[in-house]
């Protein structure tokens, strides 16, 4: 397949040289434009030694240790807050809101949120910060952190995101005629999908230490994913001007997307702090604390309505997407966007309408988590289509073929993909790998020799012949690469290269290396560009003193947009070195002329492509993303059916990058984004109590161990982006989005049912499994944890009862 | 960092029974004229891998005062005595894995010690620990009440053996005087007795049990019924516990798919768990009698 | 009350009270930041290290129980080893296999490994997996630590992964029409 001159190819694993130890491409699959061998991680080394220094890890002799007093009320009146008389407060000091200097606010897209709750002011969630205390040692605010009285009175709060009044944002995509579409569609299926709450997890919690300096100046150390985010809102909180805040990011032991907007809280509470006590504070949260008190991806319902015709080809999507965004905004009508945008999935249908709303419940707020609203919406559409497929007795992979996308379809929003279209390629190339569709076979086989069997489920006590069903479930996806919409022009991110004097070529950009690899694919790019070895290229470390703001690391669009603007800035540098020495090469040139001009820099700001079509907020037309990444997924379970426990034995992941800079490194966000994918599909649950997280330590929030995650298989596909010089498009979400589906699809091929509400536990297997049969196609459900769908038209609706024909 | 309350690390038995006594009487401690000081419980810590979690203060209150039995080699070994199995207290889950005589003598145990966390908890928690520690959902403990075990205990009054099934007293209480400590774990080895074993955990490592259930009985050959039947489960109520009616259904029976299907029954109709934040009530119920159905089937070889 | 134990070959001596955690000891008083703490209740394993030959959590550890033993920390990995990177062969393959991400898993990884590796064990995947069981990776899916491992286990250099691909095992398997 050749689309405007670029071809999408699937990468062969790079294997190890025998010789020289290092991953090399495979013989004859080296393409012009990538090295034939890969670097090592940059700063592998330092953190398979020990000696990576992580916030909890960095020495400030004279720091005190910080503490938060949180609300025990999903919503209240704070009335007062009271630390006990008896206690001796003389080694302690208190913060409350009357101590912000600047604005008590969270600076976020609403600035809806406070830094503290102040007296007379509501507590709108369970944990809400309402005081800060910091000691000398830890034992001192062990023992005075208790008694700190919170003084309240109670208010009604609203739990379910659909009574609740407060809407953060709502929106509404439409293309075509959605009811008369559905009216006339030969086959119409309804179904409902709610996701819960699922906890990012970084092994490291979040931490900051805020080091007062002599003239008012305020330098925070931390583990954050976007230092300018923080520096922003130290500004407001305590009325700094850009040079006297500071903010250097630590060696960061993951984020996902739970370090975009939460570590400014963190940072400012250490710096009020620091500030009160003169001296530096450390507020490092226990794992307890991090899981009661910060941001979550957003529960959703997904409902559909989607018309097909006979022979399977969408006709209509009717879609609505409810978040519950918690207490305050963050970030949430972003993720609503996205997860709107992504909700009709990767497919061609001429009639469209998805409506949403996010809305605020008195729980905590919820914020970014990989994928970002997509995996909610996709695992709805993906499922629906599955259900479809069955329906119609289409397989999954085939009623995929009939409605991807390609280049020169339009999505909902009217976008017209002109290039980089890889949707049918991953499928195709999924299919194959698992062998898809033999495994089908050989699972409905299985599944015909149990019938029959006098097995479960119509007799709730008893086992049957059979323990274990197997079943395999495929699913496809689509991500939308870099921030939504006008963000990347109103954002303005700055990328800078320099040659030092010294002769070291820096980078210097706001992004920051959490585990994915900035740290080593920025200099190959920029390696390339100069031709000099990978060696010779360093990144500057994240201090906001020294590097500009090349926007949030987040949304993908590290590799893309700010790789894209590195491999400019090198080629400007370049030029401008080469042209004071004629005729010679950078590579020749640039210790010499270091030592001779000193230190050249050169800062590159992102420009909006030419001819580059925009997108309407207000109509939801246009370019919503410049490029879309694609992405399917086979993944193969096993079902015990006396417990209802599945393990999902093998998981194929097909993900086009655009261009994989570093294929190990894309392999590794691939399998690290797909087993969250399973995770969130099978074990990782809150529940919630009066507002409050009851899965609030690592023995109750469980997340896949080593012996629960499947082999993962990785393959790569490139479908070049031509907006950007290297034709990268970005992989830290993309494979998040599919996962789950598969996973619900294969449970559904192993033991006929539909559940439609994640995560998928033995719990709600096992109460559709032994939910007594349904009364007919149009008749009431049993509960939500089985398939509540009415269908009309040709072929059975699903009936959770029994194992689904084939 | 978390609290770091006093502890002492006796060398010898005597000198653990001794600290013992003087923390639950109180005046005790002080030397003779000195006022009379109140008692502070003192809390044994083995292996830790409970202890340390309580420390932390989130599960309750922190223990004030701790006993390190990590110097007492009374408290370690695995000895065969004439009919019974003995266990000391500190052996941990890894010793019980690779040690051939519970292989040998009591299979079921080493199948669970392979069920608990992950390497790094077998290689420091204790059986004793689990015993003392009295969770409902704690691993060995079904399978001790199955086996018929007793739990040696001993203090500066004197040794005693008090039965696993009159251990467990109410929700994480035991019958231990605030004076004893956990000496070891006898196993009675009846002839031709076979203990099975099974756990249902949220993931396949570092999970905690949402049922776990131990099947005993002594076999008789084929042609006739088993007996001294025992059916003991974990995660169903406040305590591990026996179930009368699942054992009275297979007391003298062939394991048989009707006798199967009346155990599973009665076990159903004679639990009543709980929701909680790992399982549901009805789940719990509905598995624990699968579990067992399974356990007969397999005995069975249908 | 004063402990003494060994770490990484050399000997140490604390002055703490008796219930503090070996971590605490490790990180703070010996200032041996590499060992992390992610939960602080036995549950993540980026806390382990080696205790007497055992991979153990020491979060779960007071030093009063440290005292006479011997301890090994991911410190200590590369004190044994005198290459020119200071990698040993199991740091070395996680640095090829690309098994480290954010890499605050990756101490007590490594450890959990080598005392996997140190006692016997073989590059199967089932015994590995089993042995990381109690270290919880959020970044890379587990995949190429399990490879990483499996290399060095096979006695393989870093260069030759020891599990073939995932293509070869499922051609396989179909042929013999076994379960996944």
């Amino acid at each position: 397949m050749t689309i405007r001159g670029m071809t999408i190819r699937t990468i062969p694993r790079p294997v190890f040289d025998p010789v020289s130890g290092a991953l090399v491409v495979p013989a004859g699959a080296v393409v012009p434009g990538r090295a034939a061998t890969f670097p090592l991680r940059a700063e592998g080394p330092a953190k398979l030694t020990g000696q990576a220094k992580y916030t909890d890890d960095l020495v400030f002799p004279g720091a005190w240790y910080g503490a938060t007093i949180r609300s025990t009320d999903a919503r209240a009146r704070l009335v007062a807050i009271e630390p006990d008389p008896e206690a001796d407060w003389s080694g302690v000091v208190i913060v409350t809101a009357a101590d912000i200097p600047g604005r008590n606010v969270v600076s976020a897209m609403q600035e809806d949120q406070p830094v503290l709750v102040p007296v007379g002011g509501e507590i709108r969630h369970h944990a809400e910060p309402v005081a800060l205390l910091a000691a000398a040692d830890r034992e001192t605010l062990r023992l005075l952190r208790g008694r700190v009285r919170v003084v309240t009175e109670p208010l009604e709060p609203v739990f379910d995101p659909e009574r609740s009044d407060h809407v953060f944002a709502a929106l509404e995509i439409r293309e075509g005629d959605v009811d008369a579409a559905l009216a006339a569609a030969e086959f119409v299926l309804e179904g409902e999908y709610r996701v819960g709450h699922q906890e990012q997890l970084y092994i490291e919690g979040q931490a900051m230490i805020a080091v007062p300096g002599p003239d008012g100046e305020m330098a925070v150390h931390g583990s954050m994913q976007c230092p300018y985010y923080v520096h922003k809102a130290l500004r407001k909180a305590l009325g700094l001007d850009a040079r006297r805040a500071r903010v250097i990011q630590a060696e960061t032991g993951g984020g996902f997307g739970g370090k975009e907007e939460y570590p400014s809280i963190v940072a400012v509470h250490a710096a009020l702090l620091a500030l009160k006590c003169r001296r530096p504070v450390r507020m490092i949260y226990d794992r307890h604390e991090d899981l009661a008190a910060t941001t979550k991806r957003h529960p959703a319902i997904v409902r559909h309505r989607t018309g097909v015709s006979r022979d399977g080809h969408l006709v209509a999507l009717e879609i609505e997407v409810i978040l519950d965004g918690g207490a305050y905004a963050t970030v949430t009508p972003v993720v609503l966007s996205r997860g709107a945008l992504h909700a009709g999935g990767p497919y061609r249908c001429r009639n469209v309408r998805i409506r949403g709303r996010a809305t605020r419940t008195n729980t905590p707020p919820n914020g970014a988590f990989r994928g970002f609203g997509a995996p909610q919406t996709e695992f709805a559409i993906e499922t629906q289509l599955n259900r479809i497929a069955e329906a119609l007795g289409l397989s999954p992979a085939e009623i995929r073929r009939r409605n991807a996308l390609r280049v020169g379809d339009a999505t909902p929003t009217g976008q017209v993909l002109h290039e980089s279209v890889a949707a049918e390629e991953v499928l195709r190339v999924a299919v194959e790998a698992s062998g898809f569709e033999r495994a089908r076979e050989r699972t409905a086989r299985e599944a015909a020799a149990r019938r029959g069997s006098g097995h479960v489920p119509r007799e709730p006590l008893r086992t049957g012949d059979h323990r274990f069903a197997r079943g395999v479930g495929l699913a496809l996806g689509w991500h939308g690469a870099g921030f939504t919409g006008a963000g990347e022009v109103a954002m303005g991110s700055v990328a800078s290269v320099e040659l030092a004097e010294d002769g070291r070529i820096r980078i210097l950009v706001g992004s920051t290396e959490m585990g994915q690899g900035t740290r080593t694919i920025l200099p190959m790019l920029v390696a390339r560009e100069l031709d000099v070895a990978v060696e010779a290229v360093e990144v500057a470390p994240v201090d906001t003193a020294e590097v500009p703001d090349s926007g949030p690391t987040v949304a993908s669009r590290t590799a893309m947009v700010v790789g894209g603007l590195c491999i400019h800035a090198a080629r400007r540098l370049r030029g401008m070195v080469e042209a004071r020495h004629a005729g010679m090469a950078f590579a020749e040139v640039f210790r010499a002329d270091a030592a001779v001009h000193g230190t050249t820099r050169v800062d590159q700001r992102y420009e909006p492509l030419a001819g580059a079509a925009s997108f309407d907020e207000t109509t939801w037309r246009g370019e919503a993303y410049p490029a879309f990444g694609w992405a399917a997924c086979v993944a193969s379970v096993e079902v015990d059916l006396d417990t209802a426990e599945v393990h999902v034995q093998d998981v194929v992941a097909v993900d086009d990058v655009g261009v994989a800079i570093h294929p190990i490194l894309c392999e590794g966000q691939v399998e690290g984004g797909t087993l969250q994918a399973v995770g969130y599909a099978t074990i990782e649950e809150i529940k919630l109590q009066d507002g409050r997280y009851l899965n609030d330590r690592l023995a109750t929030y469980l997340i896949p161990t080593a012996l629960d995650a499947p082999r993962i298989h990785t393959v790569l596909v490139e479908a070049p982006f031509s907006g950007v010089p290297h034709g990268a498009k970005g992989v830290g979400e993309l494979p998040m989005d599919v996962g789950a589906p598969a996973v619900i699809a294969a449970i559904h091929d192993a033991v006929g049912v539909w559940i439609t509400e994640l995560p998928a536990t033995p719990e709600r297997i096992l109460a559709a499994l032994t939910a007594a049969p349904r009364p007919g196609p149009h008749g009431d459900g049993p509960g939500p944890a089985s398939d509540p769908s009415s269908g009309r038209g040709p072929g059975p609706a699903s009936d959770p009862g029994a194992e689904a024909p084939r | 960092m978390p609290a770091e309350p006093p502890v002492q690390s006796p060398r010898s038995l005597a000198e653990a029974y001794a600290l013992l006594e003087s923390a639950v009487a109180p005046g005790a401690s002080g030397a003779s004229g000195a006022p009379a000081t109140p008692a502070t419980p003192l809390t044994p810590i083995a292996g830790g891998t409970d202890v340390m979690v309580r420390i932390t203060g989130e599960l309750g209150p922190i223990p004030e005062r701790l006993l390190d039995l990590s110097r007492l080699d009374e408290l370690t070994g695995i000895s065969l005595e004439p009919g019974r199995l003995v266990i000391g207290a500190r052996t941990t889950y890894h010793e019980i894995r690779r040690s051939a005589l519970v292989r040998e003598h009591l299979p079921a145990l080493v199948e669970m010690a392979a069920t608990v966390g992950a390497a790094q908890i077998q290689n420091r928690g204790t059986i004793g620990g689990n015993v003392a520690n009295a969770s409902p959902a704690g691993d060995s403990l079904p399978v001790l009440l199955a086996a018929d075990a007793s739990v040696l205990v001993g203090s500066a009054r004197g040794e005693r053996l008090i039965a696993a099934a009159d251990f467990f007293v109410s929700y994480r209480r035991t019958a231990l005087a605030p004076d004893e400590l956990i000496l070891a774990i006898h196993v009675p080895l009846p002839g031709g007795r076979v203990v099975r074993f099974r756990k249902v955990g949220t993931r396949r490592a570092q999970a905690i049990s949402k049922v776990v259930l131990a099947l005993a009985y002594r076999d008789h050959g084929a042609a006739a019924g088993w007996s001294d039947v025992r059916v003991a489960l974990g995660s169903v109520a406040p305590v591990p516990l026996r179930v009368a009616a699942a054992e009275a259904a297979l007391e003298g029976a062939r394991p048989t798919p009707e006798a199967a299907d009346r155990a599973a029954e009665a076990l159903a109709a004679s639990i009543t768990p709980i929701d909680d934040v790992r399982s549901t009530a009805d789940y719990r119920r509905i598995v624990a009698a699968r579990i067992l159905h399974r356990l007969i089937r397999e005995q069975g070889g249908w | 009350m004063s402990y003494r134990f060994l770490v990484n070959g050399a000997p140490a001596e604390v002055e703490v009270p008796g219930m503090r955690r070996l971590l605490d000891v490790l990180r703070e008083d010996l200032a041996l930041t590499g060992t992390k703490e992610g939960c602080g209740e036995g549950e993540c394993g980026a806390c382990s290290v080696i205790l007497d030959g055992q991979v153990v959590a020491a979060c779960l550890v007071p030093i009063c129980q440290v005292d006479g033993r011997i301890v090994r920390t991911v410190e200590g990995l590369s004190l044994a080893v005198r290459s020119t990177d200071g990698l040993d062969a199991l740091q070395e393959a996680f640095l090829v296999h690309g098994a480290a991400q954010c890499g605050i898993c990756t101490p007590g990884m490594l450890m959990a490994a080598r005392a996997y590796l140190d006692g016997g064990g073989g590059p199967d995947e089932l015994a590995i997996r089993e042995a990381i069981s109690g270290n919880l990776c959020r970044c890379t899916g587990y995949t190429k630590i399990v490879d990483a491992i499996a290399a060095v286990a096979a006695h393989a250099t870093p260069a030759t992964p020891a599990a073939h691909t995932a293509h070869d095992a499922r051609d396989e398997r179909d042929a013999r029409d076994e379960p996944a």
